[in-house]
């Protein structure tokens, strides 16, 4: 029995670690501006779509792959200089218009992709080789690892970043209080372009992480950006650990629901578990604390 | 843009006066700008283009009701649209119901489901009801999908033509005079829901649903019926569309779809009903246009998209309204 569990479970984890970077990238956006960020996926296609074509002139790929973190970042400011900013600014722009905005720059994303790059899909090389790993009753490829340290190491970074340095508790304190921390003298312009340069990399972080295993394409952003929406309202929209546990736990739903269920239905699956952990915990499993968000 | 002036707060005005308001004026207008349209129409391409503006503003006005008036966010209306495509669809072509039988009982169940679903879903507030809503069509599109024995799966599925009279109808000029009824219909009963009692209500709970509780307003009740109510019509759009086009793929059913009505909705204008028949007309032709750019549609669309935002925060009916109306607030 424990051959399928847990190769199903490693599958799973695998896709859940992209799925808590996407989410961690939604929850930074939403505890700063508090709004939805649509356009999140589309920062994790331009990592991976960035690191293949910066290794595709011939860059090794310890090079490319910071190189594609610190681009996806600079469109990620740029995002929020040129799109939302402008938005906030005239001060009459609600939730559902931020919304929109951002669904608007994921449709201009998407299409600059598309003309920069092409519509075919890429693949990025694998970090260390893809001899298949036993552990156990299941095989892995080397890559599920490199995603696993990957997310990890960012999350601990993460949290070494919101609870020690001054800039990473200041965004924290916007989160809670905008009013109150700019009366502190927080910068809070400062930390929404900080948040979304921020949350760009994450996402960027995830593309390059998967990018050797499920390959990249200009289009991958929708689903990727849906599914990492979906875990951090699983976790509670705003709360840092549940993002981590929503991706986690949205990525097993998924790989049990298509192992064990049916693989034609392994998102409706997910879905359905959603709506009733929604149902019953209106606030995410996480959320709606207040107390211990970011 | 004499539409822009027509805009939102209803009057009070009672009996034949009524025709002089806003709100009679714009229906009256509606009805020229919907009669005089063929004569300008050069070919059944232009006919087609103009049945797919008025279906879209159709499922806009109802979606407004609720995004506007009860300020309750819907990412998954695309699948009440498609139920109620695929619902007369199946029953037509598997079942050999006339279409006319068909349209209003997938309709009615459409609304029954909403029913059932709205119930729970909307407990949930702000960006969760966003999600749970999400939810609800991406399931709706993965079971049309899915279950290829019943809907054809991706491919889709052929839907017979609609009999009236012992007469298939056809062309797109029948289609236009259908549609465009049914449009000025919904508009009609749009603007008199909001001017109702329930349209107040609806407009208190957007204000703060503690402040409308207290003022004795039932907000779990108004809210589910308006989200019904949005249901239903997008169904009825969702049925004449697939009757009209003899076909239906579950891409009616996706996130993306779901996206583009509310696109419409606050591209035009929120809490206004001729926002969402501007806003689903102009994002309708928009693509249309924007062909020429070719490979930079999308991008050219996605920029259009955000500075209209930026720019219009209200949406366009609403903010042309208010620079025309002499700043108002």
């Amino acid at each position: 029995m424990g051959g399928p569990w847990l190769q199903f479970i490693a599958a799973g984890v695998t896709a859940g670690a992209i799925y808590a970077l996407v989410a961690l990238g939604f929850s930074i956006v939403y505890n700063a501006s508090h709004a939805i960020n649509f356009a999140q996926g589309e920062f994790v296609m331009i990592g991976g779509m960035s690191a293949v074509s910066l290794v595709a002139t011939g860059l090794p790929l310890w090079l490319a792959v910071p190189l594609a973190l610190l681009a996806t970042g600079v469109v990620g400011a740029a995002v929020h200089k040129l799109a939302i900013e402008p938005a906030q600014r005239s001060g009459r722009a609600d939730v559902v218009t931020l919304i929109i905005i951002t669904i608007g720059v994921s449709l201009f994303l998407r299409g600059a992709a598309q003309v920069a790059w092409d519509k075919r899909i890429h693949a990025l090389p694998a970090f260390s080789g893809s001899d298949p790993i036993a552990i156990g009753g299941a095989t892995i490829v080397p890559q599920s690892l490199w995603v696993l340290g990957g997310a990890a190491l960012a999350v601990l970074a993460l949290s070494w970043f919101f609870n020690r340095t001054l800039f990473g508790k200041a965004m924290r304190a916007t989160a809670h209080n905008p009013l109150a921390a700019r009366l502190m003298g927080i910068h809070t312009r400062s930390v929404m372009f900080v948040s979304f340069a921020l949350a760009a990399m994450l996402g960027a972080l995830g593309g390059v992480l998967v990018a050797p295993i499920t390959f990249t394409s200009y289009d991958i952003g929708v689903m990727l950006g849906l599914k990492g929406f979906a875990a951090a309202m699983l976790g509670g929209l705003g709360s840092f650990g549940g993002a981590v546990v929503g991706g986690l736990l949205l990525g097993l739903l998924e790989s049990l629901g298509a192992g064990f269920v049916s693989s034609a239905y392994k998102d409706a699956i997910a879905f359905v578990v959603i709506l009733a952990v929604l149902f019953f915990l209106p606030g995410g499993l996480f959320g709606a604390r207040g107390s211990d968000r970011v | 843009m004499r539409a822009a002036a027509i805009v939102s707060e209803p009057g009070v005005v009672t009996g034949w006066r009524r025709l002089a308001t806003p709100r009679g004026g714009g229906l009256m207008l509606l009805a020229v700008v919907l009669a005089v349209l063929p004569a300008l129409l050069p070919n059944a391409f232009f006919f087609d283009v103009a049945i797919l503006v008025a279906l879209n503003a159709i499922v806009c006005v109802g979606l407004n009701l609720l995004i506007g008036y009860a300020g309750q966010i819907s990412l998954g209306h695309a699948g009440f649209y498609a139920l109620g495509a695929y619902g007369s669809a199946v029953l037509a072509a598997q079942h050999g119901w006339p279409a006319w039988l068909s349209m209003p009982v997938a309709v009615v169940a459409v609304g029954l489901l909403a029913l059932l679903v709205g119930r729970p879903t909307l407990r949930l507030k702000g960006h969760y009801l966003a999600m749970a809503t999400l939810g609800l069509g991406v399931i709706v599109s993965i079971v049309l999908t899915n279950e290829d024995a019943i809907t054809g799966g991706p491919d889709g599925m052929a839907v017979p033509p609609l009999v009236l009279f012992g007469r298939a109808v056809q062309g797109e000029a029948v289609w236009y005079g259908i549609v465009a009824a049914a449009l000025w219909l919904t508009v009609w009963l749009a603007l008199n829901l909001i001017a109702s009692p329930v349209g107040r209500a609806l407009r208190a709970l957007h204000g703060s649903e503690v402040a409308a509780g207290t003022a004795g307003i039932d907000s779990a009740r108004y809210k589910l019926q308006v989200f019904v109510i949005s249901a239903v019509i997008a169904a009825a759009a969702g049925a004449l569309t697939a009757h009209y086009a003899g076909f239906v793929t579950p891409a009616k059913a996706s996130f993306l779809h779901s996206v583009e009505f509310v696109i419409m909705v606050v591209f035009g204008g929120m809490a206004s009903v001729w926002g969402a028949v501007i806003g689903a007309a102009a994002l309708t032709l928009l693509p249309q246009f924007l062909t020429v750019f070719e490979d930079y549609e999308t991008m050219v669309f996605g920029a259009v998209l955000i500075a209209t935002m930026i720019f219009f925060p209200r949406g366009i009916v609403p903010t042309l309204a208010r620079i025309l109306g002499g700043d108002r607030r």
